[in-house]
């Protein structure tokens, strides 16, 4: 069994997430063979194809798709598998479509030699297999504990011959943070269970009584309610402070990838069975409305 | 200009999932339904390129399942969409993405559409194939995630989301299928006239199997609750006993309260 990893990289620097993709063909057992349109190769011990980034562009589906398909016909791969990430699911189908064969996307685990996805915000389960021979994957950000980089890649240029009309014109930085979740020892974060706008004051007071910030989870943020500054997640902040407190956050995966590693987790939810559960240290069954004020008051008494 | 809008209809994620008798799929009784909310950001794009045209453009909004996805179709048509249409199929959830796609895509065949709106996503499903392989199949420029949105000129300005915070722009020509993700806009609530107009919009309704034409590419083998490896502390109750017990344990287990 082979698999062609796709991997990535962003102005010049590979991302960590590549070393995801080569865990996850260890855990299948596959050969594994890599292209990455980029600069320089990713450290592995495997033959890397690298396509030149000022030929191919830092974001250009339509010609990095004409790059994978060549190293797809040169390698002739079981599986072409790439990171469910805003590259992945963008590229991912083009190349599935490209090949007539079909995709499974965002798989979370490898269970009796099939599939395993989240479906539901990961409130159930399903195992799927793919049809054909050949079949693209695209893994999970987090789901497959990157190995570590090191080793000597064979690195073998590659080229391919493709159009496009796309016009990459460039990347806007991230907001400037009126707070750094990086460094807080204490988060206690809000999600959309505390219903409405004017109840995240409420959290914001508990985040104080706590010594610690305010942070917010996706939902909260796109209704207005909270400053993308206070993001945690996989499009906002990745943090990991001693102390995480998730005010009615049922748990989306994007959100449990951007705080899983806090040193303590505390989720309080009216629902007992919230995803947000498995990450917890302690499952306060409660409204969280109703407990903030006694926690407070207890905080400031002590 | 010819504008479509791709809608799906899903159970709120709020709600207790189970698995069906069948093992395959969720059990669908008892499940509030509502317009896949990635979607509601792509009606809303499309709207809000038709006000920026002069209502020009000619907004066709298309949404595939049984009878009940028509509730989802008249929302996006109260929205400001001119025309809705069903493709019937009350099996749409054993359709894997690849079908979808297919049957999408050859009802947009031939039709040239100049813009097509699709969310990024489905809450459901989340497999985020349909409008990329949709956009193969048509040959038409496509990009994905979009937080923005520009039109002028026969080229589509996308702002997409990246990872961390990061941005990244792209310029598409026509025709061109972009897919959208939360934040995009603020998708409108439907006014009560504009729900009474809604009524008289042209509503078709096609078969999906007038549209399908590929076998599925991936096979469901099961559907199961997560199992629990989480080892939670629980504490439920009363209040003050419950916030004693937390602090207690935060106390003990923490370094930062004290």
């Amino acid at each position: 069994m082979k698999a062609l990893l796709v991997c990535e990289q962003r102005e010049g620097k590979i991302l960590d997430t590549s070393y995801e993709l080569v865990a996850f063909a260890d855990r299948l057992g596959a050969e594994k063979v890599l292209v990455l349109v980029g600069k320089d190769a990713p450290k592995v011990d495997a033959k890397v194809y690298l396509a030149d980034v000022d030929k191919f562009g830092e974001y250009n589906p339509d010609l990095h798709k004409q790059v994978v398909l060549e190293a797809i016909q040169k390698e002739n791969p079981d599986y072409v598998v790439f990171v469910h990430s805003s590259y992945g699911w963008d590229l991912a189908p083009r190349v599935a479509a490209s090949l007539k064969v079909g995709q499974v996307s965002e798989i979370v685990n490898i269970v009796d030699g099939k599939f395993e996805l989240a479906l539901c915000n990961a409130k159930l389960r399903r195992t799927v297999s793919p049809k054909g021979a050949r079949a693209v994957l695209t893994i999970q950000a987090g789901a497959f504990n990157a190995v570590e980089a090191s080793g000597s890649a064979q690195v073998e240029a590659i080229d391919a011959a493709g159009s496009t009309k796309l016009q990459f014109v460039g990347y806007e930085p991230a907001e400037k943070k009126d707070v750094d979740l990086g460094r807080a020892e204490i988060i206690v974060s809000a999600g959309r269970g505390v219903g409405k706008k004017e109840n995240v004051s409420i959290i914001a007071e508990l985040a104080k009584a706590f010594g610690g910030e305010l942070g917010a989870s996706r939902p909260v943020v796109d209704a207005g309610w909270v400053a993308h500054s206070h993001q945690v997640g996989t499009t906002g902040q990745t943090v990991s402070p001693k102390l995480y407190v998730a005010c009615g956050i049922s748990g989306a995966i994007q959100h449990l990838a951007g705080m899983k590693k806090s040193d303590f987790i505390v989720a309080i939810n009216k629902d007992k069975d919230a995803p947000i559960s498995e990450a917890a240290d302690v499952m306060v069954v409660a409204d969280v409305l109703q407990l903030a004020p006694v926690l407070m008051e207890k905080l400031r008494a002590a | 200009m010819k504008v479509l809008v791709c809608i799906k209809q899903v159970p709120d994620m709020e709600s207790r999932f189970k698995v069906n008798g069948s093992g395959d799929w969720y059990d669908e009784a008892d499940l509030a339904y509502r317009m896949n909310e990635y979607d509601e950001y792509a009606v809303e794009q499309a709207v809000q390129l038709k006000e920026q045209l002069g209502d020009a453009p000619d907004v066709t909004v298309l949404s595939i399942g049984p009878d009940r996805v028509g509730d989802a179709l008249k929302k996006a048509l109260a929205m400001g969409c001119d025309r809705a249409v069903h493709v019937q199929d009350p099996d749409s959830c054993r359709k894997d993405p690849w079908q979808i796609a297919d049957i999408i895509a050859s009802f947009a065949k031939g039709k040239d559409f100049d813009v097509i709106f699709t969310g990024m996503q489905s809450q459901d499903r989340g497999s985020a194939q349909v409008g990329v392989t949709v956009a193969e199949r048509l040959g038409h420029n496509c990009t994905t995630t979009l937080v923005g949105f520009g039109y002028a000129d026969g080229v589509v300005t996308a702002k997409r989301e990246l990872e961390g915070g990061v941005k990244s722009v792209v310029k598409l020509p026509l025709p061109a299928l972009v897919t959208c993700q939360l934040g995009l806009n603020v998708p409108r609530y439907p006014t009560l006239p504009n729900i009474m107009k809604a009524k008289k919009k042209e509503f078709l309704t096609v078969p999906a199997a007038d549209l399908l034409s590929e076998q599925p590419a991936v096979a469901t083998e099961k559907l199961y609750p997560p199992v629990k490896t989480g080892s939670a502390v629980v504490l439920e109750g009363d209040l003050a006993q419950i916030a004693d017990r937390l602090l207690g344990i935060l106390k003990e287990k923490t370094t930062v309260v004290k």
